[in-house]
């Protein structure tokens, strides 16, 4: 089984309410080193065999026309998960 | 008689009121479901508002591929009227109906309030019956309404008077420009937040100047639309 992830942002320019929620509790739990936070989505595709540059193209398509509205995300990065993180059984 | 389809999509909260408020009017509403590819020949559209999906992926995403919103694409670009209401305007937005897109509210909150908005255009086939610059009172309801779009597309927006209600006084949500509402070039497709179907019977709606909850600003929407349709006729 192999595993395609696909990175989605917020847009730089589109204030992120959700990360400017965080930034602001962090200091509170004593992380008080990180000025920034921006929070996106991360999609993990599963493919039948090992992952070809087929799938990759295909999952970038879907990044753009499903999984991001390209009005307000980007799609920042499509990845073969070489790491191959299980699911549990 | 006008038929006004309302459609239910998984997760639609106000379909029952939207299809009441099109009885109110003097219209016949006809329910719509999000599977079917069948727009039974009505008249006009209402995409309701709630949570369809529970706001999966972004809110209306899912809700834009359904096969009944194929019919709906193909009929608005014959200029169908068709509102979209809270999460009927996201969904008209991941539709490509409308340009911008809604993030949360910039406070963050889900947020209830009596709304009043300014009416910009009165020339859609949603607004015909109320006046440029009216101020009318409508329920808001929702947790992302912030309005989003590139600044050229707000310019061309506002070039084109395709801006058709904006927040009186205090933006609710951060929404750019304080849109509340748009429609695209032709003026049969409208979006909005907040909801008018909630504001069309004495009794149930808003606060209005006969007393509480007797504020009815939002039936115009419907009866605009149904004295369109007869006029096309």
């Amino acid at each position: 089984m192999g595993r395609v992830v696909v990175d989605v942002m917020p847009k730089p320019e589109i204030l992120d309410p959700q990360g400017k929620a965080v930034a602001g509790s962090l200091p509170r739990l004593g992380f008080g080193q990180f000025v920034g936070v921006r929070q996106g989505k991360r999609f993990e595709l599963e493919v039948d065999g090992d992952v070809t540059q087929e799938h990759l193209d295909a999952a970038r398509e879907a990044g753009v026309q499903v999984l991001s509205n390209p009005v307000i995300e980007d799609v920042v990065a499509v990845y073969e998960d070489a790491q191959g993180t299980q699911v549990d059984a | 008689m006008g038929r006004i389809g309302v459609v239910t999509f998984p997760g639609t909260l106000d379909d029952r009121d939207a299809a009441r408020a099109v009885r109110i009017a003097g219209g016949e509403a006809v329910a719509l479901w999000h599977a079917d590819a069948d727009l039974k020949g009505v008249d006009a559209v209402v995409l309701p508002g709630g949570f369809s999906y529970g706001d999966y992926l972004r809110a209306g995403a899912i809700s834009s591929h359904a096969p009944i919103m194929r019919e709906i694409v193909d009929a608005a670009a014959k200029g169908l009227p068709v509102l979209g209401i809270c999460n009927g305007f996201q969904v008209l937005t991941e539709a490509h109906l409308l340009p911008g897109s809604m993030i949360k509210n910039d406070h963050l909150r889900f947020l209830c309030r009596e709304q009043v908005l300014v009416v910009e255009n009165a020339e859609t086939a949603w607004t015909r019956q109320y006046a440029a610059g009216e101020r009318i009172t409508v329920p808001l309801k929702n947790q992302d309404g912030q309005y989003v779009a590139d600044e050229r597309t707000l310019d061309e927006l506002e070039g084109e008077g395709r801006v058709v209600f904006r927040y009186d006084g205090w933006n609710p949500n951060g929404s750019r420009r304080g849109i509340a509402g748009v429609c695209n070039a032709a003026g049969n497709v409208v979006g909005l937040m907040p909801h008018p179907e909630h504001a069309t019977e004495a009794g149930f709606g808003p606060d209005g100047a006969k007393g509480p909850r007797t504020g009815t600003d939002g039936l115009r929407f419907f009866t605009s639309v149904l004295t369109s349709l007869v006029g096309a006729a």
